[in-house]
């Protein structure tokens, strides 16, 4: 069935996919999970109830999207292995501990506290409950952290040395972990991350606010989130201007390709191209749209800065420039509609009317999912643009994958299609179900139906006396 | 100090704290056609609800573990199980998401009751294939996989995926027979007795099988004097399961859970003695395998602080849903 396939290109479909499709639930549960400790915590400072029915409308969704996040991510870590087993071997060495520290300091903290997180409010107290949630905030950080310092390691290698059979060994841990590129990019994220989740919060509070405009959790919702686009979304541009600028030090030919710019401006200032279609074939950007001086203005921050064209670059290291000109576009548009959006509502706020004009509620339901968007198209364009390496200028995608056979790839990539877009699917749509109840005071813990699985075991004090051994034995 | 040698011991230790935790919670999916009525279900189900994540953690670390210290192994042993590999990832998304839409819908609840033990029941019968297959030898040259597509579906790897989907289902009726009353511990006794027999068949048959597959393995098991160093093994383990049988039938709680649980302790014990000083049997070994030094002492600063940290809190969460699970009456 998939004879004539590149079993490297459908090794790249699937992890493309895989990883496309965890990353929406971390970027979720990332913000997610701070609001919720920072909900908790207002409740315990402030002693008002609407806080805390805030925070048990939201922790039902989080208990689902965190679900999707681990099995999705569990694929993730043996994905490198089945498909990717020469990258693994070689990077192993640096990598592995790595994502080792991740499992260990991130995801177990998360695991462990989760639990009472979702099920231990009348078992801990507040007080501990409080601690857990901001343990399991803190844990989703910490993936974040890890994760984002393998991959930024695969774009900016640093640190490493090169063994007899060809591994890369660690000289400077120090170097590797703090890789050049990796604190643009966890910021960038993290803020993503927060950003995402504010536009999912403010849209489902717009949404109940335009039905019930007095409801008071809806307006706690859509207040701190439009707080968050307004504090957030100015840094978030600042962050990827500077990521941008790094990127370039290190990583010219994929700026090149983000830019559409093939030729070097050897005399005179680069224009920002707005829009245009890159040609790879004929190496030129047509029906170009051009700002003078601007390019030259937002990478070098000077007016007539020199930034490498793509022709400068051996033929066979370019990225896919027609991809990651538009999706970075994409990126960026939403940046600036998120910022858009948080200017209104200052001036709103500041007038005394955030909760009057339904048109501000309106334009926040029609962001509220663009957060993914930005991701994934960020995404996109930061690994594309490294194309055609795994690890920058080292390796090269298709020296890095297992010895497969195109058949089974494809088998298995047909069989994630398959059951990704019916299990997620099916979350998806609980959780749409889920933000369209209308949030209430005293907001019970679980929904109607739903076991308390808090008091679903027996409480302490119930409990004969013993605790866990029976008195049968 | 050996650093390949003590990180073997602690990835066996991050495999078999794998099979010990979640050994049970997939044991309570491969047993949930069994328990019939739905809030007999929900009962089972809450039971491992606020730990099963805690408990798959330990797969991962298995991975990443292998990725970190023994790149060799993970990037050899990864591509010949391919397939199984993918079916158990696939069976762990059925599972895991059932634990939260189950309980988000009314008419389609028996969906995700299939999803839950079916995913339980793939899962646990592709990590025996897994276990089969290495046990019965890869083919390596030149730092990687040389072998077939379909060398992991063997009559062997057959069994032993089927004995690990008895014997998880054996742990998770004695981890039910625990945490339960009434008539869920009383299924699932009657259940722990079947499972029970049938796991101690199949930790027979496998046994048995095993020292003819590669000549190493007959000398270490059968040949005299090695023998009587392995002895032990095989007794304690009948030992184990007449202690079993005995607690199930006396209607004790606690017991049938630990004597399970030392059951596959012993067989785990068993593969160790089988398998060392190899990681991907029948020719590469620890030191083949092991990334280099700087490595390992990198991770291990982290390991011996972390490990012992997360034990004790994977400790308190199980202390604060101790106790038996009480069935609410939200089953109507
Ligand atoms: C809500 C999400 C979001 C928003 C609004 C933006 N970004 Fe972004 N961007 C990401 C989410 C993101 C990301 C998903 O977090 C990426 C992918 C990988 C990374 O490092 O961050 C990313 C990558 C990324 C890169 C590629 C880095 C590389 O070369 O590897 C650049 C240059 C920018 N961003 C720049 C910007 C600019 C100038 C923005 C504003 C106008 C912007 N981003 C808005
Ligand atoms: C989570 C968000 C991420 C998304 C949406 C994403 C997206 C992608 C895409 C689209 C590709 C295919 C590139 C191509 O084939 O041209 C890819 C490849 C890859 N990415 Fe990422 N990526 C993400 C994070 C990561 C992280 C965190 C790592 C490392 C730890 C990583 C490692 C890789 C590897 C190894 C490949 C395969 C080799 C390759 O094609 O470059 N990715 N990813
Ligand atoms: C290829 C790269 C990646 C791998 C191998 C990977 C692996 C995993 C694994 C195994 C889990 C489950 C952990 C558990 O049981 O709790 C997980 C969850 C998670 N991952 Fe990823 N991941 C990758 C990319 C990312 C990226 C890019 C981010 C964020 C920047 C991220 C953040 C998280 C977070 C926060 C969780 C917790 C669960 C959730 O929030 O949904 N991961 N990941």
């Amino acid at each position: 069935m998939f004879e004539g396939f590149d079993p490297v290109v459908l090794a790249r479909l699937q992890f493309a996919f895989t990883v496309s499709f965890h990353i929406i639930f971390p970027a979720f549960s990332i913000g997610l999970a701070s609001y919720l400790a920072v909900l908790e915590g207002l409740f315990l400072a402030t002693g008002k109830a609407v806080y805390m029915d805030v925070f048990r409308y939201w922790v039902k969704i989080f208990a689902v999207v965190f679900g999707m996040g681990v099995v999705s991510g569990i694929v993730m870590s043996y994905q490198f292995g089945t498909n990717w087993s020469v990258f693994s071997d070689k990077t192993g060495p640096v990598l592995g501990p790595l994502m080792a520290y991740e499992v260990l300091s991130a995801f177990f903290l998360e695991a462990g506290f989760l639990g009472i997180m979702l099920f231990g409010q009348k078992k801990v107290g507040l007080v501990l409950h409080f601690l857990a949630t901001a343990i399991v905030a803190l844990g989703t950080f910490f993936s974040a952290f890890w994760i984002l310092s393998v991959n930024s390691w695969m774009h900016t290698p640093a640190g490493y040395g090169i063994n007899e059979v060809g591994q890369f060994i660690p000289l400077d841990w120090w170097a590797i972990v703090f890789n050049p590129s990796f604190p643009y990019r966890l910021v960038h994220m993290v803020l993503a991350a927060y950003l995402t989740t504010a536009f999912i919060v403010g849209a489902v509070g717009a949404f109940h606010l335009l039905r019930n405009r007095h409801n008071g959790q809806a307006r706690i919702m859509f207040s701190m989130a439009l707080w968050m686009a307004t504090v957030v979304a100015p840094l978030q541009i600042v962050a990827g201007d500077m990521h941008g600028v790094n990127t370039l030090e290190h990583q010219p030919a994929k700026i090149a390709a983000m830019e559409g710019h093939f030729e070097t401006n050897t005399e005179g200032p680069m224009p920002l191209t707005l829009f245009g279609i890159p040609n790879m074939a004929e190496g030129r950007t047509d029906y170009a749209v051009e700002v003078p001086y601007l390019g030259s203005l937002i990478l070098t921050h000077s007016l007539d800065g020199q930034v490498k064209g793509l022709k400068d670059f051996p033929r066979e290291d370019w990225p896919n420039a027609t991809i990651v000109f538009w999706t970075f576009r994409l990126m960026v548009g939403i940046g600036f509609a998120m910022l858009g959006i948080g200017v209104w509502s200052l001036v709103k706020r500041v007038r005394g009317t955030l909760y009057e004009s339904p048109w501000l509620k309106r334009a926040m339901i029609a962001m509220g999912p663009m957060g993914f968007v930005a991701v994934l198209a960020g995404w996109i364009t930061t690994e594309i643009g490294r194309q055609p390496f795994t690890v920058y200028g080292l390796l090269r995608t298709a020296e890095s994958h297992s010895p497969i056979a195109a058949a089974a790839v494809g088998t298995s990539l047909l069989a994630f299609i398959v059951v990704y877009f019916l299990l997620f699917g099916a979350g998806t749509f609980y959780i749409l179900r889920l933000m369209s109840r209308e949030p209430t005071p005293f907001e019970e813990h679980r929904p109607p139906h739903h076991p308390i699985r808090s008091a679903g075991i027996t409480p302490a004090p119930a409990l004969k006396l013993s605790g866990l051994p029976d008195p049968a034995e | 100090m050996d650093l390949p040698l003590l990180w073997a011991f602690i990835i066996a230790f991050a495999v078999m704290a794998y099979v010990v935790l979640d050994g049970f919670d997939l044991g309570v999916g491969i047993l949930f056609p069994f328990l019939g009525a739905h809030g007999h279900r929900d009962t089972a189900m809450n039971s491992v609800a606020p730990i099963w994540d805690g408990n798959e953690t330990w797969l991962i670390l298995g991975g990443g573990g292998l990725f970190a210290v023994f790149p060799l192994a993970y990037a050899v042993i990864m591509p010949a199980v391919y397939a199984p590999i993918i079916a158990m990832l696939l069976a762990l998304i059925f599972r895991g998401v059932a634990f939260e839409y189950r309980f988000k819908t009314v008419r389609g609840r028996w969906l995700w009751d299939v999803s839950f033990s079916f995913g339980s029941i793939v899962a646990a019968f592709a990590q025996g294939l897994c276990l089969g297959t290495l046990v019965q030898g890869i083919e390596v040259s030149n730092r990687a996989y040389a072998g077939g597509w379909f060398d992991w579906l063997t009559p062997f790897s057959a069994m032993t995926g089927a004995a690990l989907v008895v014997g998880y289902a054996l742990l998770g009726a004695t981890w039910l027979v625990m945490k339960t009353e009434g008539p869920v511990q009383e299924i699932a006794r009657r259940h722990a007795f079947v499972a029970g027999v049938g796991t101690l068949l199949l930790m027979a048959a496998v046994s048995a099988w095993m020292p003819f597959l590669q000549p190493d393995f007959y000398w270490r098991w059968l040949s005299f004097p090695q023998i009587l160093l392995v002895a032990p093994v095989p007794l304690v383990t009948l030992f184990a399961a007449y202690a079993l049988f005995r607690a199930l039938a006396a209607g004790r709680h606690v017991r049938p859970f630990l004597c399970a649980q030392s059951l596959f302790l012993l067989a785990y014990v068993g593969l160790g003695i089988t398998f060392f000083p190899n990681i991907i049997p029948p020719s590469v070994t620890i030191w083949d395998a092991a990334a280099p030094d700087e490595s390992l002492r990198f991770l291990l600063v982290g390991a011996s602080v972390l490990i012992p940290a997360i034990l004790v809190y994977t400790g308190f969460a199980y202390w604060v849903f101790r106790g038996k699970v009480a069935d609410e009456g939200y089953h109507h």
